[in-house]
């Protein structure tokens, strides 16, 4: 039995039941990057730099891994994954979070 | 040379099992087949087998150690009956959808309640739905033969097996059966060679993930193709084990069935007491047949309605109601797989066996003889039939013909007409 290896950036809703994998397997690691888990969200974290002391305590505290850090310092976002769950803007000292209305 | 030997049902099935020599074992003693893991661990103590033996805490988690032991690349095996297989529930299915080869030994038991430890085929065909191959043995040889190939039907089709076979009537009654030479099944089976596997280092795998409603279709379809894909392959390993041991395996056994005239379609050891009876009724030139199913998942639906419809009316038997007020799940499936022919014959359902109730050689040679009255009468009657229930509305009925006819004998002599009680 020989395995059709359909890559993971290949697999979508139009794919016909001959085009998925045997029994779902998925042959890489960390697809879950290309799902848009974002699109759940409701309340938005707005980023504010000038606020910011890079004191990189949102960074453990966010329970996905929807704030990239760079250099040693946070990046804005990754709005791709972020649920808005607000847990980042709760725990900065320095009001540098915001949580806003999705679509405001 | 392959050995002549005693073994139980449960002897059989461990004595494959060291012979296979899985990488896996995750097994909890549940009577009747509580044996078969026993037997195994002596296997593993002795140092007969290489097998990991994992004695878990339930059979949820025997299920669930098989699952992850084959998703890793292992060969896993475990054996189980009746509320056991029915506390594997929701792993049975996560076994099936995963397409992982598990094979396990069904030994045959009815459900609770009330409580009762002795054979039905509840427990399997309660589970017939769960996307496992399904295999029923008559005897200790099918026992053991079934599950030999099981193995590589499991994983030349990438579905899981239950080999099934009859609590007590088979897994406890001691029979004289051939016992292939180690390094023949060694051979037969081969070594497990998965393309991939969790274990499998420079090959990132998931296995099991979600899959919502865009996807879930989809999948399920895929797993119907693979039963369907099966029918093959179970012909194909048969016809392999055959060159071996000249012993034949197909979906179905047909016995005396070319000129027959009505004819029953069985699972299980009751086949051994059906083929008695026709013997009986041959001796007397009656045209009886019979169909042992072995296997019942996949369905051979269009050769075993081919095989009916040699016929002109059948007997459907089933040792598990479904509680459809409809007849049994066997004879759900083997009547509708008829439905579209011209010509087919008329299909009648007994429910018969449950938690362990006889059924005797004269309980055949009644249903041969009734099969033969719905022939002559060109009625059927009701088709859902109980067989050897007691049933008041017939005790009054025994006791008024004594009565009438001053003659004990009366019921059994001139016969009471049970189809006019509908079930």
């Amino acid at each position: 039995m020989t395995l059709r290896k359909t890559k993971a950036s290949e697999i979508n809703e139009k794919c016909t039941w001959q085009e998925l994998t045997l029994g779902a397997e998925i042959y890489e690691p960390a697809t879950s990057r290309l799902v848009n888990t974002g699109e759940w969200r409701v309340d938005r974290p707005v980023f504010h730099p000038d606020k910011c002391k890079q004191c990189l305590l949102c960074f453990p505290y966010c329970p996905d891994s929807s704030i990239p850090v760079a250099d040693g310092k946070r990046q804005d976002f990754d709005y791709m994954h972020c649920k808005g769950c607000g847990i980042c803007a709760k725990v900065c000292p320095f009001q540098a979070i915001s949580m806003v209305k999705e679509g405001e | 040379m392959p050995k002549r030997e005693r073994r139980s049902g449960n002897e059989a099935v461990a004595e494959a099992m060291r012979q296979i020599n899985p990488d896996v074992v995750g097994a909890f003693p549940i009577t009747p087949s509580t044996e078969i893991p026993q037997y195994f661990s002596s296997y593993v103590a002795n140092g007969d087998v290489d097998t990991e033996f994992i004695a878990v805490e339930s059979e949820h988690s025997s299920m669930s150690t098989c699952i992850g032991a084959s998703a890793a690349g292992a060969r896993a095996m475990t054996a189980t009956s009746s509320c056991g297989l029915a506390y594997m529930w929701e792993l049975l299915y996560v076994a099936a959808s995963d397409r992982l080869p598990i094979v396990m030994s069904v030994v045959n038991r009815a459900l609770s309640g009330p409580i009762n430890i002795n054979n039905d085929h509840s427990d399997s065909m309660g589970a017939r739905d769960s996307g496992w191959i399904q295999m029923y043995a008559e005897d200790n040889q099918e026992a053991y033969d079934n599950l030999i190939q099981s193995v590589l039907i499991a994983e030349k089709c990438r579905l899981p097996v239950m080999a099934c076979q009859d609590g007590f009537i088979t897994s406890h009654g001691v029979a004289n059966i051939e016992i292939l030479e180690d390094d023949k099944v060694k051979e037969f089976v081969g070594e497990y060679e998965p393309e991939n596997y969790l274990l499998k280092h420079d090959n990132p795998l998931a296995v099991g993930p979600y899959g919502i409603s865009p996807y879930y279709m989809e999948i399920k379809r895929e797993q119907a193709q693979a039963m369907k894909d099966a029918m093959p392959v179970i012909l194909e390993v048969g016809r392999e084990f055959e060159k071996m041991t000249g012993r034949e395996y197909r979906f179905f056994e047909e016995y005396m069935m070319d000129d027959a005239d009505v004819a029953l379609v069985v699972i299980g050891s009751s086949a051994g007491t059906g083929k008695e009876a026709v013997d009986m009724l041959r001796a007397e030139g009656k045209k009886v047949g019979l169909i042992k199913l072995r296997v019942f998942r996949p369905f051979p639906r269009r050769p075993l309605a081919a095989a009916m419809c040699k016929v002109k009316a059948v007997a459907i038997m089933d040792k598990a109601e479904s509680f459809s007020n409809s007849g049994g799940p066997m004879f759900a499936e083997a009547r509708s797989s008829l439905y579209d022919l011209p010509d087919k014959p008329y299909c009648i359902n007994y429910i018969y066996g449950l938690g362990g109730r006889d059924i005797r050689v004269d309980d055949f040679y009644d249903i041969y003889n009734d099969l033969f009255e719905i022939i002559e009468q060109d009625d059927p009657g009701d088709v859902y039939r109980y067989l050897g229930v007691r049933d008041s509305r017939y005790e009054e009925e025994e006791q008024r013909m004594i009565k009438e006819t001053y003659h004990p004998g009366a019921a059994r002599e001139y016969g009471i007409d049970k189809e006019k009680y509908e079930v």
